[in-house]
């Protein structure tokens, strides 16, 4: 086990944007899809699909549920290269042009979103632009955790803020 | 809508499983070994397969969406983190209690203490929210 993961390399890489994406346009039926999703077994609610009935809401239309992902399967770039980064646990490093640390496992240690109001509607085009934030550390029961926090920044293709959201990520 | 310190909302329950889990791997493309495989949920120390974080995220929405319906309200901040995974066979319930109410910006914030438990109350994913109803 070392004394830090945090190498002077990755702490000046502290304040770096390692992603640009653009989605692309939302269509009614992503939004579909997501709320049968995530209200299954139930059906979703009516706003979410029927188009008539979400012309009434004060949203005036089918609008996506917060959490949505606009970005999911494929982004305005087009499909991802076979050896393209994922969701792994050194993408923000290797994205950085940084050496990651040498940990071998990591979890999902948690996120945190502002929305400002600005809804997600069908034929909008997000871009998220993703920042590294903050390295720490601490000593738990596992051992020496490393905590990586991110911050994503989604505006519309007006500019308007849609929301800011940070996650954190542990290595250990 | 009458919102009062202390007040509990209504839970958002679902069953813990590959139902759930594999519909929300197709919206969110998180095809991953450890939401999918059970030797590979066991290879990080679960009983098997476990549930995406990011799929409990979505139940604190739902939750808050749910008990808002019919109002103009809308959400304004979720945190959370995830001290558990979700593992099969279990009851996740997503639950929350408001702990303050203050006006801002021409708004009435209403704050709360949510979180993610099994039904043996064991907790997974302990959090915060805001909601914002006009005026």
């Amino acid at each position: 086990m070392p004394e830090t993961w945090i190498t002077d390399e990755m702490r000046a890489a502290v304040g770096g944007q390692h992603s640009d994406r653009t989605s692309m346009p939302i269509s009614v039926s992503d939004i579909r899809k997501w709320a049968q999703a995530v209200y299954y077994p139930e059906a979703p609610p009516r706003e979410y699909w029927d188009e008539e009935y979400a012309a009434t809401t004060p949203a005036g239309g089918i609008v996506a549920p917060q959490e949505f992902n606009p970005f999911a399967w494929m982004t305005a770039a087009g499909p991802p290269a076979v050896d393209a980064l994922g969701q792994g646990a050194s993408t923000t490093e290797l994205r950085l042009g940084v050496t990651p640390p040498a940990t071998t496992n990591m979890l999902n240690g948690g996120m945190s979103v502002e929305y400002t109001g600005v809804l997600m509607r069908p034929g909008d085009v997000i871009r998220a632009i993703t920042s590294l934030v903050d390295y720490a550390e601490r000593e738990l029961r596992l051992g020496l955790m490393l905590f990586t926090t991110t911050e994503q920044r989604w505006t519309n293709q007006d500019g308007a803020l849609v929301k800011v959201q940070r996650d954190v990520l542990i290595r250990y | 809508m009458d919102v009062e310190v202390g007040q509990v909302l209504p839970p958002y329950i679902r069953e813990a499983g590959f139902p759930a889990w594999n519909r929300y791997a197709a919206v969110n493309d998180e095809f991953i070994p450890i939401h999918m495989e059970d030797a590979a949920g066991a290879a990080a120390g679960y009983s098997g397969a476990f549930g995406m974080g990011n799929l409990q995220w979505a139940y604190f929405h739902c939750l808050l969406r749910t008990w808002m319906a019919g109002t103009n309200g809308r959400i304004v901040h979720v945190e959370c983190q995830f001290r558990r995974a979700s593992e099969q066979h279990h009851t996740v319930a997503a639950r929350g209690v408001v702990t303050g109410i203050r006006e801002e910006s021409g708004e009435r914030l209403v704050d709360l203490d949510v979180w993610t438990e099994i039904e043996d109350g064991t907790a997974l994913a302990p959090g915060h929210a805001t909601v914002a109803f006009p005026l």
